[in-house]
């Protein structure tokens, strides 16, 4: 235990102090402060003279600024955090012959895994809240809206997934830190994963939809092919952990937001009932309705460290 | 005084795949002494310190370690065993007290406890001029010295030196030898020495270990050696004669 608390200090210590991390938080304080005061204006703009809705507070994070909203941009840039963090955090110390010093102290050798991704998380949290944080002070003032308590709770919700999403991206960079020798390689290799899950899984999803169940674009097709074509591109794409964090997140910080498929099929009265009776979900039913996402992203996450820390634990070091 | 013998290995065999880098190596070390140990390289003799320190599984036999398997009590065994690798390395952004306040942290050390040690053994090392320095900036032998400290940090009742003189200066060298010969007389400490600088094994050692492929040649004082290798003479024989003769043979 006082093992792990060290290498935790101490890693902490190095986290916060390295240049990379100074330059990353930076970078992402920085669109996160413009893409939320984009936003802010384009909702003052639009909400002038109009009834305010529910929830204003959390369009902040969901509507989008310039190019993106702040829950798309966590989704595509916040990867980069977990692999900045940690894409040399095994094979560094060993390059330097200190990983072996390290074990030969009297600790357990799983505090040295343990402490780096406990540390990383650490990192990972605070950089997150703060940033939440900084940005709700910000929109208090742009919109003069206070937000409720389930805004409130949606928020903490949606933090908590994040940190599981970025620690994912955290494990795979210290998997590849310990499988790999050369810090270059261990760093190609885990942006090179990132890009593949992030952006070719999604596009691979609709070739295969459109291979298996093909779809006439000027509508000669029946709905049951239109269903198989959307669950296939659907299914296929949820191996894709940006697609789990981002129909998990979206929902969680959009309450009107009720289901994470993007095809809805409905009869004339239905269609009739669901524009006039616009009701959000409680945010319990906004949890079931993601739950799946949720659960496999920590999934994936644990399964990722779990890996890791077996390949180290029986891994011989010399260096 | 009899000694009390503090390591000892019963056919401990390390093998890699097809290749055997430790072969039913038998021998022991008793307290109190410096043990020269000696082999080509890839001889395995870094392999075996691994397994003393329980860092490396052994495929066969077993070691004691202060009364105790390495495997089981790997913890225990490194709370007493400060190992200092060949090529030991540091964080270059941190200073000497930065360093070995890592190690007293690693070591659950108190902190004013820790404080005292640390300008103590620096003292002991000579480092204590450039404590405030960074490690980057340091010297080759520093560096060995530096990493002396961190080892003497623990209060080590055995030391496994790896090649702590490789690469250093003849004025550094004979520096960080005199240092393990002091500690050794000071401190009781037992010390286990890989070494190619037979000069320096020989000044120091009590006993020597020779080490080729895998296997303990030979394991005695470096006076009966030359005697059963070069046959009962007036002259003493260096150990750079004995140790070429054995390596001639095998």
């Amino acid at each position: 235990m006082t093992g792990l608390l060290a290498i935790y200090r101490k890693e902490l210590a190095d986290h916060f102090s390295s240049y990379r991390f100074i330059i990353l938080f930076a970078l992402i304080a920085m669109v996160s402060f413009i893409t939320s005061y984009m936003a802010g204006m384009n909702l003052k703009e639009n909400l002038e003279g109009v009834a305010k809705p529910k929830f204003v507070f959390l369009m902040l994070f969901s509507t989008p600024g310039a190019l993106f909203s702040m829950v798309q941009f966590v989704s595509f840039f916040g990867p980069l955090i977990g692999l900045v963090l940690g894409f040399d955090s095994i094979n560094r110390e060993r390059a330097h012959g200190t990983l072996v010093k390290l074990v030969s102290q009297p600790i357990y050798r799983d505090a040295v895994i343990n402490g780096k991704f406990f540390a990383g998380v650490t990192t990972i949290t605070i950089l997150l809240v703060s940033i939440v944080l900084v940005i709700s002070g910000f929109g208090l003032t742009i919109l003069g809206v206070v937000p409720g308590i389930e805004e409130i709770w949606r928020l903490f919700v949606y933090l908590v997934i994040s940190i599981f999403y970025i620690s994912f991206w955290l494990g795979v960079s210290i998997l590849f830190s310990i499988s790999f020798k050369g810090i270059a390689t261990s760093a190609l290799a885990s942006v090179a994963l990132w890009i593949f899950l992030s952006f070719f899984v999604s596009m691979g999803a609709s070739v295969l939809a459109n291979t298996v169940a093909p779809v006439d674009q000027k509508g000669g097709t029946g709905p049951e092919m239109v269903i198989k074509n959307t669950r296939i591109k659907e299914g296929v794409s949820l191996f894709s952990p940006m697609v789990l964090y981002s129909s998990a997140t979206s929902t969680i910080v959009n309450p009107m937001q009720k289901t994470t498929s993007s095809l809805i099929l409905m009869g004339p009265m239905e269609r009739i009932s669901a524009s006039r009776f616009q009701n959000p979900l409680s945010l319990g039913q906004s949890i079931v309705v993601v739950y799946p996402h949720v659960v496999a992203l920590v999934a994936i996450t644990l399964i990722c460290f779990a890996i890791s820390y077996i390949i180290f634990m029986i891994q011989e070091i010399r260096m | 005084m009899v000694s009390e013998t503090i390591i000892e290995t019963t056919d401990l065999t390390k093998n890699y795949d097809r290749l055997r880098a430790v072969d039913r190596l038998s021998f022991r070390i008793d307290e109190g002494e410096i043990f020269g140990f000696l082999g080509p390289n890839g001889a395995g003799k870094t392999t075996t310190l691994l397994m003393l320190l329980g860092l490396t599984q052994p495929s066969g036999g077993s070691a004691r370690v202060c009364g105790m398997d390495p495997l089981r009590k790997a913890k225990e065994v490194k709370r007493l065993v400060g190992y200092l690798p060949e090529n030991v390395g540091f964080y270059g952004d941190l200073n000497a007290v930065e360093s070995l306040n890592y190690v007293a942290d690693l070591n659950d050390m108190h902190k004013d406890v820790a404080k005292e040690k640390i300008s103590e053994v620096l003292e002991v090392v000579g480092l204590a001029g450039d404590a405030r320095k960074k490690v980057g900036d340091y010297s080759r032998g520093m560096k060995q010295r530096l990493g002396i400290a961190e080892v003497l940090l623990k209060d080590p009742k055995v030391m496994f030196l790896d090649e702590p003189t490789l690469g250093l200066d003849p004025d550094g060298a004979l520096r960080v030898i005199e240092l393990i010969q002091s500690l050794n007389q000071d401190r009781k400490i037992t010390v286990l020495l890989s070494s190619h600088h037979l000069y320096q094994v020989q000044k120091i050692s009590n006993r020597v270990g020779i080490m080729i492929k895998g296997k303990m040649v030979a394991e005695d004082s470096i006076e009966a050696l030359g005697r059963e290798k070069f046959g009962l003479g007036e002259e003493r024989y260096t150990l750079e004669e004995i140790y070429m003769k054995y390596f001639q043979e095998v």
